[in-house]
């Protein structure tokens, strides 16, 4: 992909779970977006990418839903998102979702603006970071969307890869999903427990203080998870990490 | 397939297995063998890149005349002496094997592997009617032996250990020491399996690749018991699937390369068959006969659908299983499906109907292992979002062709309340804003168990402000507008 020219403006598309479950993470991509001189936009009239419906198989109220976020983030600003898997919900669902139907252009010119969070920093802004943390011991989760769809694991690897005193170790099977699926965590509830509790065993045997991962749905999953099994460890999204490292410095543009 | 059988419930199968810490060890060791196997064969990701771009190329140009492509196979059988029978339904393809056994005035078979001859419950039809089918594969044969159906399409056997089969061993063949020697575990199933050949005067076979230029029958096998079956009894059956074909005898190395190194890790079989007559004048061996059945069961369905006819590109490798985090929890046999996994959750609704197989489609977290390792690039999850969008759509739904049996088997009228609402208010700003404020403000008011999602976590917790909230909040300091 070529990387387009560094835009003065973007949008912050943040998804309904860091909205509800990890907002800190929004102020801190916000935070890390601005500390790069670009001025973010968040409408306040934006939800949800519709993934929920579309992954069930309920076409027309995912498309409901789809079209509301198209409506909202007009112009031709790049939207940044913060997951993986809501990108690949809006970059490579949307055009189909709106397929023959007469909003299909506007919707595949709204896919061709979206960005994830790690991809736009590297890609886009080639950020600099200077860690200015202590030391720790991490583990990195990709989610499936973000590895397979989006191709953006090596824009993660390549901002944690940055901060010097940050040890990333690898886990047991990382490349494995975590279990969440959506609805697929409750419709097939001993399965996807059976697989969280996998990955979770794989985090915690690889010795980390601290999981991170440019997903919330998984966090949700996998700290759900490792709080229920009284674990100390956690995970954290990826721009709170980056922020809390980084932050009391102007990086170089 | 046969409606005798009580409706297999999936969800209770698959909870038990993926609760079962024996089946989950045994599962997973044995995949991860199967995924360094596979993975150990491709070490250039470009080459495997283009081998799968070809082998898709190779299997869409075949599907795309597929009509044709069985005509001309048939011509080609015919002229080169093998006689080609069509089923539409497994009672069908029963049938005619019956019939054949009784020209062939044999009351057993003895059978190579074949998951076609699964698919259509052909030991159970032929005990039924007093025959009997022997199977000489070794997987199968202890399948067979266990009173149990097949957990991989490839390993049939996998789900069993060597002490399971030591115990197997012991307990059902005659005078048979115990031992946990694989070794002699493998010469004791030889040994009661080679007996067999002396005195079957049929032998079935499956097909990995059927020639239409040619009529050639491809069969690829590792343990010699296929070449046995396809050469030393009088007659020959062959039973496959009508989508195995492919145009051209070119097609088949590239095909044979990707079905191998992705199966099983192995550049090739220890034996690769290709059968295009039976023996002629002057040979000293070779079956008399040989036959091919042409089983439809549901492959039309799916042919004329271009988005689901992709499913029909399988060449039955197995490695979608393999590497599925599913299948490795709970086994091949939690399914209830002849062909498990992935593969199976695409091609089974076809096969048996979405009634019979509601709890598929929804059976996935579509994290994309599948399709990320398909030799020929079949696009599984979208494949299926596509059946759980046909199973959620009822089947009077106007403007909405009928395409899958069973279609509308998981529609429930208040679950499509709840989506209704659901969408109402993701894209009503005033009512999203309410429920948001809802849920962190109410958030204490949550049960500690909250159903399934509790199984294996603590209750989700929302924090105090939405990010909605906390933006106002940001931008308020600092003196900025949304």
């Amino acid at each position: 992909m070529t990387s387009p020219t560094r835009p003065q403006t973007v949008y912050l598309f943040g998804t309904c779970i860091v909205d509800l479950f990890f907002p800190t993470a929004g102020i801190s991509a916000i935070k890390l977006l601005e500390r790069e001189g670009i001025r973010v936009r968040y409408p306040q009239e934006q939800s949800c990418c519709g993934q929920p419906a579309y992954s069930s198989g309920y076409l027309a109220e995912a498309r409901t839903v789809a079209a509301a976020q198209i409506a909202v983030f007009p112009g031709d600003e790049p939207i940044v998102v913060l997951s993986g898997s809501c990108a690949g919900m809006m970059k490579h669902h949307y055009p189909s979702l709106f397929d023959g139907l007469p909003q299909q252009t506007q919707a595949r010119a709204f896919a061709a603006r979206i960005y994830e969070l790690t991809e736009f920093l590297t890609k886009v802004l080639d950020i600099k970071l200077c860690d200015l943390g202590q030391p720790v011991e991490i583990a990195l989760h990709t989610s499936c969307a973000a590895r397979r769809e989006m191709g953006v694991r090596d824009t993660s690897l390549a901002l944690l890869n940055q901060l010097d005193k940050v040890v990333l170790k690898q886990h047991d099977h990382e490349a494995e999903c975590c279990g969440f699926g959506g609805t697929f965590s409750v419709r097939h509830p001993h399965i996807s427990a059976a697989m969280v509790e996998d990955k979770t065993s794989a985090l915690k045997a690889c010795g980390v203080q601290q999981v991170v991962s440019a997903d919330c749905a998984c966090l949700l999953n996998i700290n759900g998870a490792l709080e229920k099994q009284g674990a100390s460890l956690r995970g954290q999204h990826i721009a709170d990490f980056l922020w809390q490292r980084t932050q009391h410095v102007e990086a170089k543009q | 397939m046969s409606h005798s059988h009580p409706l297999h419930d999936f969800r209770a199968a698959s909870s038990h297995a993926a609760q079962d810490p024996n089946q989950r060890h045994n599962t997973r060791a044995a995949m991860d063998f199967l995924m360094q196997r596979r993975a150990a064969q491709f070490p250039d990701a470009d080459e495997l890149s283009r081998l799968r771009d070809l082998g898709q190329k190779i299997r869409q140009r075949a599907l795309s005349q597929l009509p044709a492509l069985l005509e001309t196979l048939e011509a080609r059988c015919n002229a080169n002496g093998i006689q080609v029978h069509w089923a539409d339904t497994p009672a069908e393809a029963c049938d005619i094997i019956a019939k054949l056994m009784q020209q062939a005035n044999s009351q057993e078979i003895i059978k190579g592997k074949s998951m076609v001859s699964e698919e259509i419950e052909l030991n159970h039809y032929l005990e039924a009617q007093g025959m009997t089918a022997l199977e000489s594969d070794m997987g199968e044969f202890i399948v067979q032996l266990a009173h149990e159906k097949p957990s991989h399409i490839i390993m049939p056997a996998i789900h069993k250990t060597k002490v399971d089969i030591a115990h197997l061993f012991h307990d059902e063949l005659p005078r048979t020491p115990y031992t946990e020697d694989v070794d002699e575990l493998i010469q004791i199933g030889r040994h009661a399996l080679r007996q067999r050949f002396f005195t079957a005067k049929v032998g079935l076979s499956g097909v990995n690749v059927a020639v239409a230029e040619t009529g050639t029958l491809v069969l690829v096998e590792n343990e010699g018991n296929g070449r046995l079956t396809t050469s030393a009894p009088e007659m020959h059956i062959a039973i496959t699937g009508i989508e195995k074909v492919v145009e051209k005898l070119s097609d088949v190395p590239p095909i044979l390369s990707l079905l191998t190194r992705s199966a099983t890790g192995q550049p090739i079989t220890t034996y690769v068959n290709m059968i295009s007559s039976p023996r002629k004048a002057g040979e000293k061996d070779g079956p008399q006969q040989v036959h091919l059945v042409l089983l439809d069961n549901g492959r039309s369905q799916a042919y004329a659908d271009l988005q689901l006819r992709e499913t029909l590109q399988c060449i039955r490798c197995g490695a979608c299983m393999n590497h599925c985090p599913v299948y490795t929890r709970i086994g091949g046999h939690a399914y209830g499906t002849t062909y498990p996994g992935p593969i199976g959750k695409i091609i089974s609704p076809h096969l048996l109907g979405l009634d019979d197989t509601k709890d598929l489609p929804s059976a996935s977290t579509l994290c994309g292992a599948c399709s990320e390792v398909c030799p020929v690039r079949i696009p599984i999850p979208e494949l299926l979002l596509r059946l759980r969008q046909e199973s959620v759509t009822p089947e009077n739904e106007p403007n909405h062709p009928h395409t899958v049996r069973g279609q509308g088997a998981k529609y429930r009228a208040t679950e499509k309340w709840l989506w209704r609402s659901w969408a109402r208010i993701y894209s009503k700003p005033a009512l999203y804003r309410a429920s948001r404020f809802a849920a962190t403000r109410l958030r204490g008011l949550l049960p500690h168990d909250v159903g399934a999602w509790t199984i294996a976590r603590a209750k989700p917790q929302p924090a105090a402000k939405s990010l909605h909230e906390l933006v106002a909040e940001y931008q308020a300091t600092q003196g900025n507008q949304p």
